[in-house]
């Protein structure tokens, strides 16, 4: 009888307990993300970007450096859709062309961010104690400075010259806008691996005798850093739009490089005469914003549990 | 006496209180505050106590998790704390732990195979490296799982389950010593059943010897060969199962004795429970003297003054330990047999 009873339990624990259970954090995410349009509007906006910014000629057969003018200043029309600026630069071409310093600006200053805030925020919640409160401090520091202000300070201390060459100048901005945007992630990443950081699981990896590096490795980072990749996502859009800040400003990209914000502001003075030189860069500007900031939200919506 | 395989003496674990912008520290929560006991090879010594007593804070202790204010661990004679980085590598594969709750003691991102084949990752000298997977595999038969659910994720196991996998993560290198700390608190009576049958199954297969913390009574003496009973952060009792259930000499754990239901409709009522008043005392700032004092009925000024301390005491058949001035037997429950 006694038998009897001990199958009848052992079935009842051993059926599979979950054709609803969420899978895990991720899969869950995506079976949520796949159906939500905004997802697939930005991300698709976000490859046509990238693509743009890959291989510009793929979009247009014009030269970007290539000012004819006597052309300055044409209109609109069938032949050069986005028309011509004052000096005669192509404007359609000059703004395919502009995608990749925004690009290249927004995903290397935010993968700069992610590594230096996840690094931070995890040896400060890890360890704990003396070096948490140092680290942390040192944060709130850099958490003090205003982004723009800080900026506009740190690219007229370093101006470029005439012969710095493209990647020292998109360099430069990666650099100014790296060194301001990482305490935001350093303090998510903190506080995230905080909450993982007392599971039992940790606890026993150390039971097992395994090294610090093991235990951030294969336990706290695969179960923290779903916060941080939501985060920097919305990041990226910020920091296209810091840099165009900054090149209006005439102090972030330059000359070599093409970029809308150096458009943008080369347009300000026209903007009576030539209105169109305003805005085909500003529109491609805000759209890459948008798309990278939509994204964001609709990832940040997918991962968050209470929005369900 | 060289049978005895792991011992604590006198442990301590206090936690600083920190108040103020400065953090200085005001006082310390005494949450283990000098508890000796030993354990011997192959026997499973039961801890008992309500919540906040120390039970667990004691486990971590003897796993080191956390390192003693005060005192020592011994295993096979060996203190603990003295062990360098790579003996205490060494040590851990004899003394391993098995969580209280299966939902937060295995990592949801890694596979079935991959946590309770991490052992073998840490100590990779265990088992070359073709030989894990195979050994992973015979884990989880022995533990009474499915080998071939090795590439599931812990989600997809129900409870009993999870925990049956917590122990294969433990019992994976062979150890001597397996802390289990509330392994059952957390299932379903059935399947604490089912658990325990295993751990006992074990034990007999592989000679480990267990410090059963738990604050379930019938369980700890279903499994326990002996058991310690403690009250905010000291061992009240220690004895044989039988010695501590049949003839207790410690008021708290005649108190605790007469909670236990009996499964006896026709005893109902006639059993002289002892109701306790008022709540345990903050172990921040615990009672002089005895500890119990304050809810004890037998409570007089000695035990305002002085500490009673654990040593054997006559419990009218032989003698066990106790810390009570006042220590003797009392019949809890009317036998029925």
């Amino acid at each position: 009888m006694t038998d009897n009873v001990r199958t009848v339990v052992e079935t009842t624990e051993k059926e599979p307990a979950d054709k609803d259970v969420p899978r895990s954090l991720f899969s869950d995410a995506w079976r949520e993300l796949k159906h939500r349009p905004m997802f697939w509007i930005s991300l698709g906006m976000i490859l046509f970007f990238v693509v743009m910014a890959a291989v510009p000629s793929l979009f247009t057969r014009g030269d970007p450096t290539e000012a004819i003018l006597k052309l300055g200043s044409t209109p609109p029309s069938s032949s050069q859709w986005f028309g011509r600026d004052l000096q005669g630069y192509d404007i359609y071409t000059r703004t395919i062309y502009g995608a990749r310093a925004s690009i290249l600006v927004g995903v290397f200053a935010t993968l700069l961010t992610s590594a230096i805030g996840v690094v931070i925020g995890v040896i400060a919640a890890f360890y704990g104690g003396i070096l948490d409160t140092i680290m942390m401090r040192i944060t709130d520091i850099f958490f003090a400075i205003p982004f723009l202000l800080g900026g506009i300070l740190f690219m007229s201390s370093f101006p470029n010259t005439k012969d710095s060459t493209y990647f020292a100048v998109v360099g430069k901005v990666v650099l100014v806008l790296s060194i301001l945007g990482w305490p935001s992630i350093a303090r998510l990443m903190r506080g995230s691996v905080l909450q993982v950081k007392p599971n039992d699981y940790v606890q026993a990896a150390r039971a097992l005798g395994a090294s610090p590096w093991r235990v951030i490795r294969s336990h706290i980072l695969p179960n923290a850093w779903a916060p941080v990749i939501v985060v920097s996502m919305i990041n990226l859009g910020a920091f296209i739009s810091a840099e165009a800040s900054l090149s209006f400003l005439g102090i972030g990209l330059t000359y070599p490089a093409i970029s809308w914000g150096v458009a943008i502001s080369d347009a300000l003075t026209y903007i009576r005469t030539a209105p169109w030189m305003l805005l085909f860069p500003s529109l491609f500007l805000s759209l890459a914003v948008l798309a990278f900031i939509m994204l964001g939200d609709v990832i940040r919506d997918a991962f968050d549990p209470k929005t369900r | 006496m060289s049978d005895i395989i792991l011992e604590g003496k006198d442990l301590k674990k206090y936690y600083p209180i920190k108040t103020g912008v400065l953090r200085r520290t005001t006082g310390h929560v005494k949450a283990v505050d000098g508890v000796s006991f030993e354990l011997r090879k192959g026997e499973t010594l039961g801890i008992v106590g309500e919540s906040g007593c120390g039970k667990s804070t004691l486990g971590r202790l003897l796993m080191r998790l956390e390192e003693p204010t005060d005192g020592h661990v011994f295993f096979g004679g060996e203190d603990m704390a003295k062990a360098s980085t790579s003996q205490m590598r060494k040590l851990r594969r004899d003394i391993q732990i098995v969580f209280q709750d299966p939902y937060t003691s295995l990592n949801p991102r890694m596979t079935v195979g991959d946590i309770v084949g991490e052992p073998f990752e840490i100590h990779s000298d265990v088992i070359p490296k073709g030989g894990r997977r195979k050994r992973v595999q015979e884990l989880l038969d022995l533990v009474g799982l499915n080998p071939e659910h090795i590439n599931r994720y812990p989600h997809q196991f129900s409870g009993g389950q999870r925990q049956r996998i917590g122990i294969a993560r433990g019992i994976a290198l062979n150890p001597k010593v397996l802390i289990c700390d509330e392994p059952v608190s957390a299932l379903d009576v059935s399947v604490q059943a089912q658990v325990v049958n295993l751990l006992e199954k074990l034990q007999n297969e592989l000679g480990l010897a267990y410090v059963f913390i738990a604050h379930d009574l019938s369980v700890v003496r279903h499994i326990s060969d002996r058991v310690g009973v403690m009250y905010l952060g000291k061992l009240v009792e220690l004895g044989e199962e039988d010695q501590v259930y049949e003839h207790p000499t410690h008021p708290y754990t005649q108190a605790l004795l007469s909670a236990v239901p009996v499964p006896d409709p026709t005893l109902r009522g006639k059993r002289d429970q002892i109701v306790l008043v008022g709540d345990v005392p903050s172990p921040a700032n615990p009672p002089s003297g005895c500890r119990f004092h304050t809810r004890c009925w037998r409570a007089q000024d000695v035990c305002k003054a002085e500490e009673p301390i654990l040593q054997d005491r006559p419990d009218g058949v032989t003698q066990h330990r106790s810390a009570c001035h006042f220590a003797e037997p009392r019949t809890v429950v009317e036998r029925s047999e």
